[in-house]
């Protein structure tokens, strides 16, 4: 009986253990730097999330940039030219 | 009578005190169970960033957001840095196209909500609020940082660099921070992928209306299809 309860009391925190891993292994498959690694080596958790960090700074700087760039080709947009016709539909 | 039922339910129980550590371990049991459910539909969501209709929602929402920042720079005084306005509106909408399933979502919109309010009550340091918490959300201050964290192991302290990255998620414990981060990559990829296929439609518009006009009309075909049509989704 006391083992059980030892069991249920350590299944409760390896189960979040497990969770982890398996959110860890989810998470490294989106990064470009770890996605082509093989399975048997695994990164380890540090590097999953040191390189998770990199990538979402590299997605809001490329974010940053495209909107830089949008808001200038917004404003050089001739708001009567047949361009920005097109834009309207696509909007209407 | 009522120890016999317990031990019945749950063999291991038969103190009091037991008892009470056996609720503690159900609401521990509850809330994995919740932890796993949100784990499976973030799955879910996390598969729909990265399909060609949610890009289609995400562009026609986009575009609607856009025409609204012209109309505002149009009006109101020369826009601040021209990006921050169209990077603003394009989370807004990114959190939007989310419909508040995740806490980064939600935390956006609340973010955006908070301003509007400060907009109201007061509106010349308005500017000035904006730029300084937008500021402080990209540049944590190190120094402070590492002194809080020095003794932290790695994995805790790059946990929490993370948890400042993903919004909302600054004070949440580490599968939680670890399931946004997962839903929010597969969304800022969309909104990249988005983007792009925007600002390339665009540049094709307008280097077109200086080039001669009868091949862009070809050329601007293409993205166009790309952004798919702008009609809302049909009812889901």
């Amino acid at each position: 009986m006391s083992s059980r309860r030892a069991r249920q009391a350590a299944g409760t925190s390896r189960i979040s253990d497990d969770q982890i891993i398996e959110l860890v292994s989810k998470l490294q498959q989106l990064l470009p730097e770890l996605r082509n690694t093989r399975r048997s080596n695994k990164a380890s958790a540090s590097k999953v999330l040191q390189e998770t960090c990199n990538y979402i700074r590299n997605l809001h700087r490329e974010v940053d940039d495209l909107s830089d760039r949008l808001s200038q080709l917004l404003s050089t947009i001739d708001a009567d030219s047949p361009e920005a016709a097109i834009i309207r539909s696509l909007i209407m | 009578m009522t120890s016999g039922v317990i031990s019945n339910s749950n063999p291991v129980t038969n103190s009091a005190r037991s008892i009470i550590s056996r609720s503690k371990k159900k609401k521990k049991i509850l809330n994995q169970q919740n932890q796993s459910q949100n784990v499976r539909d973030q799955t879910q969501a996390t598969t729909q960033w990265k399909s060609e209709a949610q890009q289609q929602v995400y562009s026609s929402k986009l575009l609607q957001a856009l025409r609204q920042v012209r109309i505002n720079s149009d009006s109101a005084a020369p826009p601040k840095r021209g990006g921050r306005a169209v990077r603003e509106a394009a989370d807004r909408v990114l959190a939007v196209t989310a419909k508040g399933r995740t806490r980064w979502s939600r935390a956006i919109l609340t973010n955006r909500l908070k301003l509007k309010f400060m907009k109201k009550s007061n509106n010349k340091r308005q500017k000035v609020t904006v730029t300084g918490s937008s500021k402080l959300q990209r540049k944590p201050r190190v120094s402070i940082l590492r002194l809080k964290t020095k003794n932290l192991p790695a994995v805790q302290r790059k946990a929490r660099v993370l948890g400042r990255l993903v919004p909302g998620c600054r004070k949440e414990p580490l599968p939680v921070i670890l399931e946004e981060a997962t839903d929010y990559i597969a969304a800022l990829e969309m909104q990249v992928r988005a983007m792009s296929a925007l600002a390339n439609l665009l540049s094709g518009a307008s280097s077109s209306s200086s080039s001669s006009s009868s091949s862009s009309s070809n050329e601007a075909a293409a993205p166009l299809n790309q952004l798919g049509s702008s009609r809302p989704p049909p009812p889901s």
